[in-house]
């Protein structure tokens, strides 16, 4: 059998099969920082199980300069440093691709595919006659590898030793012993490995770019937005937010003066007491969060209820992950949309915001806070796992120094004492919401009773049905007026008039765009309009309504978008078409442009507009 | 929750405090508990401790969970904001409030049900963490808004009023309290105000996690023969170890019990808890000997009373957060947003 190997430029798929736990992540880091640094843009993914030492994870790399940052799918090169795996992961490479491992104990001819490249190194061998520590053997096993794939890669030896230089500032001796692994792993590449048809060339195509993860991004954003009561309960893949939230608040948030906290962070004891303390620390007017993931937000439900009602400013991040039940909790989904959007029991709507990346993460976050005191009810930032954990390439942060935080309605000492009228449930602006007033503030005005139950605009307990309907109606005008102070949706038109249209959402946004010019390669154009929020302002209705089939795609199994869609602006089912990918993997623009080409070349044959792609 | 507001009006003559009030200005919305209910006994009392030491009424953060107790606080101190929660939820809330702004005097009333059953987990951490907070548990024993369930404060062999017998083993409050690190732990009687005011007082100044239990007898669902909370059998068991007196700071010290029967406590605050000994055994200091001292007599049938434990140097969950004086209500952008240029930086280091 003839086999052409792979040969591609700055476009391909690497992916390291690791050891959970053996020190492999920040070798594999460094290697995809390495590229960056080389100006190529790249996207990693980190895939792993629920595990913390022994088992099988996964670092894909996807190398891009296009840009294109969603998951492709496929592997060029892989990096087969565990045995448990071996199978599966050779089983994974595409034909031509190569295979690198770790040939310190041979293996029979029959454990390899003859349409792969084998790059054989003795990587155990090399470490053990070089280093005596067991921990040492392992860790810099790792560096050697990395050393040998830049050397194979075209990667230059000094921006890795720049990285290095820079990750071990402080501790000259670690820093030694790394750029001695380096060169061990790229000297003996240079004298005993073929070259190979993968190739990293210098690029200009980073710009100003940062590289992060939106979990560390939401936590900024959470530091920028003013949160100064944070309270959670550790939960896969939300726990490196609220420990970034830490960690910033540790250098940003102490008073150089006295040494003191400029925030209260609780480790609740579980989710229903974060959120507790969140409405309690909301209702005191100071602005706080909880971060979460779906099992949490299912716990949460009946204070979301309680701060819906009572109108209480709070903040839930939820970092989503495949559900139902524990789910696969290492695993993506976009899954809590609906039990975000009503949750709690009785009639409940709340505002959902959309972040499609870290850049997204940070504003999002800050903003919620905003948008919480503005409108005096719980706000969700809806991130996943796919963006929380996995470092990203996006636009840099920004704050602009005059922005101040928007406290919302709240009526002062002054503004009580001159008289003015105060019914912390009346609407006097026509927008829905009503004033409130933090405990303390007067002696003898506008102190008032809060509670779950149904009361009259004077916040006095009432069971009547004209006072519960004002409050249940002006909740909805409420909800109206969130339209216009959320994230706006953000269109792109297609180069020909379309008469096919696609919503998308948050993580699905690199596969998209990727998706959109495969298709226009095709000739097959479209519309598409990325949503950003919920409640949808009015131009969501009228995208759908202006093209003829709309394709909702989304991360989940019951196309939960699509359900709001249908569900608020009573659209008709049959225009808006549902593209489906829960697997608990990233979507991906081949799947997502495979299964809208499908549609689009079969739909004058009228087909089903409702049949899921899967 | 009532609808009727007290009439304002009240007697010229009723005398005031340092701040001018009258009792009646520390009144709230008048109560629709049954009548001779034990929770209204409290209620007066809470409102008596706050008059007499002065209290600024809205500067108090009045929280409940659900339950008849936690409908008490629209009934006392109608100048504070106040915060009927989620059943069993009181704690974490309060918390979250007083992360908010410490400054401000926390006062959680909760029942047997909301604190013992469906929010036991909340009532432990609550007292862990140490949050500053006055926590009166109303304690009957019985579930009286859904009209007589047993609750899980109710002792072994007592009896419903419908003739059903609680066979599981009760919860004590006051030793988990004391063993999960409440700082100031008192039990007392709704129907003993001489020693159920000054319990709260010492509370309201105590700066920490401070508890009281109540027995607060149910007389829809259980006062009854066969109950263990109800007035009859409370007052026949009870066994007071102290009589406490509470002198705020700068009150001139006046000596009226005979040397030898009396210990004084300071608290932190500068304020004085003189302890008239009843029982010559008892040293409301020491956790363990309480702890010990609430079990052999709970065993022989009796309900201790009394301050049973206080750490006049508590700490509480501010000081463990190292948090700034400034209530974090009150921190600005400026004093909350690292800026532009910390951005930059930030972004600088993500290349």
């Amino acid at each position: 059998m003839t086999m052409t190997p792979i040969a591609a430029t700055n476009d391909f798929v690497i992916k390291f099969a690791n050891v959970n736990g053996s020190g492999s992540a920040s070798a594999n880091e460094m290697f995809a920082k390495s590229i960056i640094r080389m100006g190529v843009p790249v996207s990693p993914r980190n895939i792993f199980p629920s595990n913390i030492q022994g088992l099988p994870t996964w670092y894909e790399v996807r190398v891009t300069e296009a840009g294109w940052l969603g998951r492709r799918g496929g592997v060029d090169l892989m990096v087969a440093m565990n045995p448990q795996t071996w199978d599966a992961d050779l089983k994974e490479i595409e034909s031509g691709g190569y295979l690198f491992h770790d040939n310190s104990k041979p293996l029979p001819k029959s454990r390899f595919r003859e349409d792969v490249t084998n790059i054989s190194m003795p990587l155990t061998q090399i470490s053990n006659a070089t280093y005596d520590d067991p921990r040492q053997r392992q860790l810099f096993k790792n560096i050697i590898y990395v050393g040998a794939l830049s050397q194979l890669l075209g990667i230059e030896a000094e921006v890795i030793e720049t990285l290095i230089g820079q990750q071990y500032k402080s501790k000259a001796k670690l820093l030694d012993a790394n750029i001695h692994a380096l060169h061990l792993g790229r000297d003996h590449a240079k004298a005993h490995l073929d070259p190979i048809g993968l190739r990293v060339r210098k690029a200009d195509n980073v710009g100003d770019k940062i590289f992060v993860d939106g979990n560390s991004a939401a936590a900024l954003g959470c530091v920028y937005g003013g949160a100064t009561v944070c309270a959670w309960y550790p939960i896969t893949p939300s726990s490196s937010l609220a420990e970034s939230y830490q960690s910033y608040c540790q250098k940003y948030r102490v008073d150089p003066e006295t040494g003191k906290n400029r925030y209260a962070m609780i480790q609740a004891e579980d989710e229903i007491a974060s959120i507790g303390i969140v409405t309690g620390a909301g209702w005191n007017g100071a602005r706080a969060f909880t971060t979460t993931s779906g099992p949490g937000i299912s716990l949460m439900n009946e204070f979301i209820g309680l701060a819906y009602f009572a109108e209480i400013p709070v903040t839930i991040i939820d970092v989503q992950r495949g559900g139902p039940s524990t789910g696969m909790p290492t695993r993506t989904q976009q899954s809590d949309i609906l039990a975000c959007a009503y949750a709690s029991h009785g009639d409940t709507k709340h505002v959902l915001l959309l972040p499609e990346d870290p850049h997204e993460c940070f504003e999002f976050s800050a903003q919620a806070f905003d948008l919480a005191d503005r409108l005096q009810t719980p706000i969700f930032v809806m991130t996943d796992l796919d963006i929380g954990m996995n470092q990203r390439l996006c636009a840099p942060f920004a704050w602009d120094d005059t922005r101040n935080h928007d406290r919302g309605k709240v009526m002062s000492a002054e503004e009580l004492e001159s008289g003015r009228d105060f019914g912390r449930y009346k609407d006097v602006d026509g927008d829905g919401i009503p004033y409130r007033t933090y405990p303390g503030t007067h002696p003898t005005k506008g102190s008032y009773f809060t509670r779950g139950t149904s009361r009259d605009p004077y916040a006095r307990y009432s069971e009547r049905g004209p006072d519960y309907l004002y409050n249940m109606e002006r909740l909805l005008q409420k909800f109206d007026t969130a339209k216009a102070l959320v994230p706006q949706p953000i269109l792109r038109t297609a180069k020909h008039k379309a008469s096919f249209g696609a919503i998308f959402y948050g993580s699905t946004s690199p596969a998209m765009a990727e998706a959109i010019e495969v298709l226009e390669a095709q000739d097959l154009h479209l519309d598409t309009l990325r949503v950003r929020a919920f409640p949808f302002p009015e131009m969501v209705r009228q995208f759908v309504l202006s093209h003829e089939r709309v394709f909702v795609i989304e991360q989940n199994r019951d196309a939960q978008l699509r359900s709001l869609l249908i569900n608020e602006f009573d659209l008709d089912p049959a225009r808006i078409v549902k593209l489906l990918h829960y697997d608990g993997t990233p979507i991906t623009a081949r799947f997502i442009a495979r299964a809208i080409a499908e549609h689009m070349r079969g739909a004058n044959v009228s087909a089903h507009a409702s049949e899921t792609v899967a | 929750m009532t609808y009727i507001t007290k009439p304002k009006l009240h007697h010229p003559t009723l005398p005031k405090n340092a701040l001018c009030h009258t009792r009646r200005d520390y009144e709230g919305k008048i109560s629709t508990l049954c009548a001779g209910c034990g929770h209204d006994s409290i209620s007066a009392a809470i409102i008596q401790a706050c008059w007499e030491l002065n209290v600024e009424p809205h500067r108090v953060a009045k929280l409940s969970g659900i339950g008849c107790s936690s409908k008490t606080p629209d009934y006392f101190l109608g100048q504070s904001h106040g915060f009927n929660t989620v059943h069993g939820r009181m704690p974490s809330v309060l918390t979250g409030a007083n992360l908010a702004n410490r400054d401000l005097l926390y006062l959680g009333v909760s029942g047997d049900g909301d604190s013992a059953s469906i929010g036991m987990g909340q009532f432990v951490h609550a007292m862990r963490r140490g949050v500053n907070m006055v926590y009166i548990v109303e304690n009957n024993g019985v579930y009286g808004l859904t009209k007589g369930q047993f609750s899980a404060t109710a002792d072994e062999g007592s009896m419903s009023k419908k003739g059903v017998k609680n066979t599981d083993s009760p919860i004590d409050l006051i030793g988990l309290a004391l063993q999960l690190g409440a700082t100031y732990v008192a039990r007392s009687f709704s129907g003993d105000k001489k020693q159920l005011v000054p319990l709260i007082k010492g509370a309201i100044l105590h700066q920490g996690a401070a508890f009281l239990d109540v027995i607060s007898p149910c007389v829809a669902f259980n006062n009854h023969a066969g109950s263990t909370k109800s007035y009859e059998y409370v007052r026949e068991h009870n066994d007071a170890v102290n009589r406490l007196d509470v002198i705020p700071t700068r009150e001139e010290i006046q000596v009226d019990y005979e040397p030898g029967e009396t210990i004084e406590v300071a608290q932190h605050d500068g304020s004085i808890l003189r302890l008239h000994k009843i029982d010559p055994d008892f040293t409301p200091c020491d956790r363990i000997a309480a702890s010990n001292y609430v079990q052999k007599h709970h065993a022989l049938g009796e309900v201790v009373t009394g301050l049973l434990y206080v750490d006049p140097e508590p700490s509480d969950m501010h000081s463990h957060l190292g948090t700034v004086a400034k209530p974090l209500n009150e921190l600005g952008v400026g004093e909350l947003s690292p800026g532009a240029g910390v951005l930059e930086r930030i972004n600088g280091g993500l290349r």
